[in-house]
């Protein structure tokens, strides 16, 4: 067996260069808190990963260079043909699906260990219990992502799917998980490869059952923690293997996706718990119906462009609709236009417009939307009084005014972009329809709002073209 | 490496990575996302060294699947990253209207 047997495994030279690894990681994160320096610091993470890689690849004793070269092949090429072809619409499934292969690995590493384990005959505990957390964690990131990249993509539908008696199905896994874990643990003179299994088995069905109940608004949420459950695994299997790249680098993932997680359920006013276990969407939509119909005021699209012509300054609140319609290239030629005739044209991005954090701004960064336009929700709402015209295009819940004024409302509490405050609104929307919270928005029966009832993509050309034979 | 020294390595990774994180902007949180999701690639690391070590047919399958894993994970995630933060560092165009707050009388 040929081996470049230059680093001897677990010395110091091997582990000097994962330190530089590692360091490099986090320059990289460092430098991706700017526009401007992101993209170098991506490079520099690159780099970082690849002094790990070739590091690893002279481990003395390594071999089986052939199955290596086919895994590295293979999946080198399918990620780089995945990640030239995937839209910038498809990015949370794009980003589920690395979760999912990320956890599957460190699921798949865990089973080799434990397999390594029972050919010496026993496994410390030191090593054993890193190993099953990371085949539990894993494991369940790899299926739950997999369901969350077939909610996203419409492979299987995006409302809740909920079983009867799921809450209970749920906990009796995730304690038979543990307490799988604790009997290898306690026999591990060797460890039990069928139990093991069965591990594996249960924390896939979690994994499952974890994400099907969970609606399609609520993948910021998810995407985020299946991105902090990844690295936790790859930080337990570091922990396995005492490799202390996959250890910081574990970790820096799980801390990034941690935060993560708690920033987009605040920005929905929710419990993380409440996000995972309740399944939105089935209870608050009987509350709907009972409003009385109200007033609204419908304008067309000549009108929409004279107000906004005639505005100094207006404010875009792009959602989710706007995405689905693929309209991020037609709002630009409409601030365009507005931009050409001297008005200031800013966007105001709420935390969970999209379907993964800060998504709206990659939409409108790919349709040339200078990033120093892309207004935070708490940098734009003090301004909002002072704004002419606000153009609400695919978004709903988060404008609602309910979530401020109606202690009652499912979303009171919610944090939300407050264009009632603009002088006057626009909301470019197909129907008075719900959002996904399942209730009527207060926005669009304010006197200072018009619809315009039109396709959000449609209705943007059309405002446009109108503008420019003002 | 002690089981301490790990532990040690884990807890100060935890604060780095609160400290440093925090602090990239609402804007950049896809990006982020997706170059955090590359850098959990790394496990491709274990996957290198378990197929490197394995010698059963089982194993050797195992570890080919892991490593491909781990390689579209890496690959794809720091390739795509790029690609989008292409699009931000796109050069701004320069801006006559720099001053439209106050300068729009003219229309």
């Amino acid at each position: 067996m040929i081996s470049l047997a230059v680093l001897e495994p677990g010395g110091d030279a091997a582990t000097a260069l994962y330190i530089v690894s590692f360091s490099l990681f986090i320059l990289g994160l460092k430098q991706g808190t700017h526009p401007t320096t992101a993209k170098r610091g991506n490079l520099i993470a690159a780099v970082g990963m690849a002094v790990a890689v070739v590091t690893t690849l002279l481990l003395d004793g390594m071999g089986n260079w052939g199955y290596i070269a086919i895994g590295l092949v293979i999946g080198s090429a399918v990620g780089a043909y995945a990640s030239i072809r995937v839209k910038m619409t498809e990015m949370p499934q794009m980003v589920a699906l690395y979760n999912g292969v990320g956890g599957g690995a460190v699921a798949l590493i865990a089973w080799s260990e434990i397999r390594h384990g029972i050919s010496f005959g026993e496994m410390p505990l030191e090593d054993l219990i890193p190993t099953l957390l990371a085949a539990i964690i894993g494991s369940v990131s790899f299926w739950g992502s997999n369901i969350a990249f077939a909610k996203l993509q419409d492979l299987i539908p995006t409302r809740p799917l909920a079983v009867p008696g799921q809450q209970i199905i749920n906990a009796v896994l995730g304690i038979g998980v543990i307490v799988l874990a604790i009997i290898i643990a306690i026999n591990n003179e060797p460890p039990s490869q069928a139990l093991f299994i069965l591990i594996l088995v249960c924390a896939a069905i979690l994994g499952n059952l974890v994400v099907l109940p969970i609606g399609g608004a609520d993948m910021p949420v998810v995407i985020s923690m299946l991105n902090a459950f990844t690295g936790l695994s790859a930080a337990a299997a570091g922990f396995a293997l005492q490799n202390v790249a996959l250890i910081v680098a574990g970790t820096l993932v799980g801390s990034s996706g941690t935060i993560l997680t708690m920033e987009m359920a605040t920005a929905m006013n929710r419990s993380v718990g409440n996000i995972l276990f309740s399944g939105f969407g089935g209870a608050p939509a009987a509350a709907a119906g009972s409003g009385e119909q109200r007033p609204v005021t419908s304008i067309g699209a000549q009108d929409a462009a004279i107000k906004l012509a005639y505005a100094d300054n207006v404010v875009i609140v792009p959602g989710y609709g706007l995405a689905v319609a693929q309209a991020q290239h037609a709002v630009k030629e409409m601030a365009n236009q507005l931009e050409a005739r001297g008005v200031t044209v800013d966007y105001a991005i709420h935390p969970v417009a999209g379907r993964m954090p800060g998504h709206m701004n990659v939409l409108l960064a790919e349709a040339d939307v200078p990033y120093e336009n892309l207004k935070e929700m708490d940098e734009i709402n003090p301004e909002m009084p002072r704004v002419d015209v606000a153009v609400v295009i695919g978004a709903n819940d988060v404008t609602n005014p309910a979530a401020k004024n109606d202690p009652n409302s499912p979303i009171a509490g919610m944090p939300i972009i407050e264009v009632s405050q603009a002088n006057e609104v626009i909301v470019i929307k197909r129907s008075l329809s719900t959002g996904f919270a399942g209730i009527d928005n207060d926005l669009f029966y304010e006197p200072n709002t018009s619809m315009l009832f039109a396709d959000a993509k449609a209705a943007a050309s059309e405002v446009a073209a109108e503008i420019e034979n003002l | 490496m002690s089981l301490f020294t790990e532990f040690t390595i884990f807890v100060l990774a935890i604060f780095v990575g609160f400290e440093v994180i925090s602090k990239v902007p609402t804007t950049l949180h896809t990006p982020l996302m997706s170059q955090t999701n590359a850098i959990h690639g790394i496990v491709m690391l274990g996957g290198l060294i378990v197929l490197g070590y394995a010698d059963d047919p089982l194993e050797y399958l195992i570890g080919t699947i892991a490593v491909a894993f781990g390689a579209i994970n890496i690959v794809g995630g720091f390739m795509v990253t790029d690609r989008m933060l292409g699009m931000f560092a796109k050069k701004p165009k320069p801006k006559g209207d720099a001053d439209g707050k106050g300068g729009s009388a003219g229309k």
